[in-house]
């Protein structure tokens, strides 16, 4: 098991890589120019200082070594520049062998800096953290609802194939896939706010001038954007586990089960779920980026103070570093996702360990 | 004692020659017997049928709205808010409400407004068809981009492994572990793209879901007897992969591309009422709601309806029967076209 999890984290490394190179060749396409950005309006800067500041940032050096200095906050230049780049914060190094001057700033997206938000001029890393907990909050709940929802209704419609009831769910499954979720979002807020006046229409609280909260307000909150984000993964659940029950069931020992004369109850419930639920483990790292995907559009809509809503309002004022922060966040947390969710699954059947 | 003869009775589908029993029905082929079983779904048909229907209006949105007399993009703001002009002329036609319709008539100076007006009081039905015609274009263009890059690498990182399959699924990986809405929503707001270029990235970030589906298939026929006899009588690697593979992989392309559609005309729209799709004054449904989102608690100050419902409505429902009627064609292709599946259901 030890050495499967082991092999499984090596295999990441190589997609992580090629995040941060994506991500990299992005920023490097952003409009802008990061010396501009870091000096508006500072008269003092003139162009000579630009010149040198633009130098000591490592602009002036070819793509890969940018990428390696933004990645891992290690610059590397010809000859010895010593003197030249080495301050407080930055450590340099003459390395006579190759004859390159290595520095290390300290920084890097490795050591978790993202750079800084052109905006708040805060680190990114810290403004993403801030708003992490709301997204998570929704994000799970949303994930356990639609489980809690989607699993029995995919196991009945199966139990109860072809009749009333799998129809129903069918169609309804279907019909949760082709709906934008903006517009189920906008029609439910019509409905249960401005028609019904029942819940809030954003917000993760009611605004209070000393920003205290109950409970029952907390949830109220959470009811639409719940909904909302829970109409994919229930479909996609309810589909899922249809299927994989109607596959177990024609297994050898659902038939054993029957055979000897245990109650339909019991071999559909101890014998057939607990089959069934063990690829479920497997989707549960694509439903997460559903649900992450989803939280862009819902946040945006009911006002959730999240990191979509953070990405989208970082998007109308181009401040790049934030979005792009934002986006390797997203990606870490994915490759996390169906990190945990192939270990999981490698646990409950030890059939895949061997592969 | 002599065996006797039997003579079989000869049925009409068959003829007798050189004393052997010949079929005379013509033999079915795979894509025959295909046709035949979609012909008997009926739901499928129906989605074919709204589909056809949506792409012929929105390809003659420019004769529609000559023959109707509005223009998507001619404002009139005294008229703004409009409501739909087909519900008051029902109630007119039926003698319920006999002072709507010509009020509607009168506001609009005499052009019917039959879906009603947004908020500069551009015709809604006219918005609508140009907006599809955008919608669906992108969408089909995209998934035909998709599905090509798709095959094209699906096949060979499948049918050469090696090296080229691991650099292609790494790749793969790479990409889709970062939420594609995300990536998307990264490059249009960094690239701003016009509707052609939003095609394109669509298109060029959408191809790895078919890739990866390819790829099992090619692994899967690959493994089959026939490749394996094919490559035995000295078939080369084109051969195989163009008579053998491609098209035993075709039915699973189709379904896939069915239904990239549908989710494309998704992603379009969520981009666009995101505010990074395509760009107002070209209407596409996506932007259309975006539009409408602004004024979703705007209430008509003499009568206290909610004045905007029209403009939120139409735009969404399309948009969810389109991308229904695309889901529902994949999964009735694809019982059509598997024969392995078509007793599973």
């Amino acid at each position: 098991m030890v050495r499967y999890i082991v092999r499984r984290l090596l295999q990441a490394i190589p997609t992580l890589l090629g995040v941060s190179i994506i991500s990299f060749l992005l920023i490097s396409a952003a409009p802008g120019d990061p010396v501009s950005l870091r000096t508006a309006g500072n008269a003092k800067m003139t162009p000579k200082a630009k010149e040198t500041m633009r130098r000591q940032l490592g602009l002036d050096q070819p793509l890969p070594v940018q990428y390696l200095s933004w990645f891992a906050g290690v610059t590397v230049r010809p000859g010895d520049a010593v003197a030249e780049f080495s301050s407080d914060k930055v450590r340099c190094a003459f390395v006579t062998v190759i004859g390159y001057t290595v520095c290390d700033t300290g920084g890097g997206v490795i050591r978790g800096d993202l750079g800084t938000s052109i905006d708040t001029k805060q680190p990114v890393w810290e403004r993403l953290v801030e708003r992490m907990q709301a997204t998570l909050e929704l994000g799970v709940i949303s994930l356990l609802v639609s489980l809690l929802i989607g699993v029995p209704l995919g196991v009945l419609s199966a139990v109860y194939r072809g009749g009333f009831f799998d129809n129903v769910v069918r169609v309804m499954a279907v019909i949760f896939r082709s709906v934008p979720i903006y517009w189920m979002a906008l029609l439910l807020l019509l409905f249960f706010s401005v028609w019904l006046g029942w819940l809030p229409s954003g917000g993760r609280q009611t605004v209070t001038l000393t920003g205290e909260t109950t409970l029952w307000d907390r949830v109220q909150h959470l009811i639409l954007p719940v909904m909302v984000l829970s109409f994919g993964p229930i479909a996609f659940f309810s589909r899922i586990m249809r299927t994989e029950t109607l596959e177990v069931t024609h297994t050898d020992y659902i038939r054993t089960a029957k055979a000897k004369g245990l109650a339909s109850n019991q071999v559909w419930f101890t014998h057939a779920l607990r089959n069934a639920l063990i690829p479920l483990m497997t989707v549960l790292g694509p439903a997460l980026v559903g649900v992450l995907g989803g939280a862009v559009v819902t946040e945006t809509i009911f006002a959730w103070p999240g990191m979509g809503r953070l990405t989208i309002n970082a998007v109308f004022q181009q401040d790049y570093p934030l979005v792009l922060g934002a986006g390797m966040f997203f990606a870490v947390l994915t490759i996390i996702g169906y990190l945990l969710s192939d270990i999981f699954y490698a646990l409950v059947d030890p059939r895949v360990r061997l592969e | 004692m002599a065996v006797e003869q039997v003579k079989l009775p000869s049925s009409p589908l068959t003829r007798t020659r050189s004393g052997e029993e010949l079929l005379i029905r013509k033999p079915q082929t795979f894509w025959g017997m295909a046709i035949g079983s979609l012909r008997r779904d009926k739901l499928t048909l129906i989605a074919l049928g709204f589909v056809v229907l949506i792409g012929l209006l929105s390809l003659f949105a420019g004769v529609i709205c000559g023959v109707l007399g509005v223009d998507p993009n001619s404002t009139n703001p005294r008229d703004a808010f409009a409501q739909p002009y087909v519900w008051a002329y029902i109630r007119w036609l039926l003698g319920i409400d006999l002072t709507t319709a010509p009020e509607l008539l009168y506001k609009s100076g005499g052009v019917p407004h039959w879906l009603g007006t947004d908020q500069l009081g551009r015709d809604q039905l006219a918005r609508l068809l140009y907006g599809g015609r955008i919608s669906l274009s992108i969408a089909l263009v995209a998934a035909a981009i998709a599905m090509l890059l798709g095959v094209v690498v699906g096949a060979a990182a499948g049918y050469f492994g090696g090296v080229v399959d691991d650099v292609f699924m790494w790749l793969i990986n790479t990409v889709t572990s970062i939420p594609d809405i995300y990536l998307l929503i990264i490059v249009n707001a960094i690239f701003r793209p016009s509707p052609m270029i939003l095609t394109l990235y669509l298109g060029l970030l959408g191809w790895f879901g078919t890739a990866r589906f390819m790829r099992g298939n090619v692994l899967k026929v690959k493994s089959l007897d026939y490749t394996t006899s094919a490559k035995a009588s000295g078939a080369t690697d084109r051969r195989i992969i163009t008579q053998h593979i491609i098209p035993n992989c075709l039915p699973v392309i189709i379904v896939i591309t069915a239904i990239d559609v549908g989710a494309l005309i998704l992603t379009e729209s969520i981009l666009s009422f995101l505010g990074v799709g395509v760009q107002p004054p070209t209407p596409s449904w996506g932007n259309m709601l975006y539009r409408a989102n602004d004024f979703l608690f705007l209430r008509d100050p003499a009568t206290g309806q909610l004045a905007a419902l029209h403009l939120l409505f139409w735009p969404g429902i399309l948009t969810t029967l389109t991308v229904l009627s695309f889901y529902l064609m994949g999964d009735g292709l694809r019982d059509a076209l598997d024969p392995m599946l078509r007793n599973k259901r």
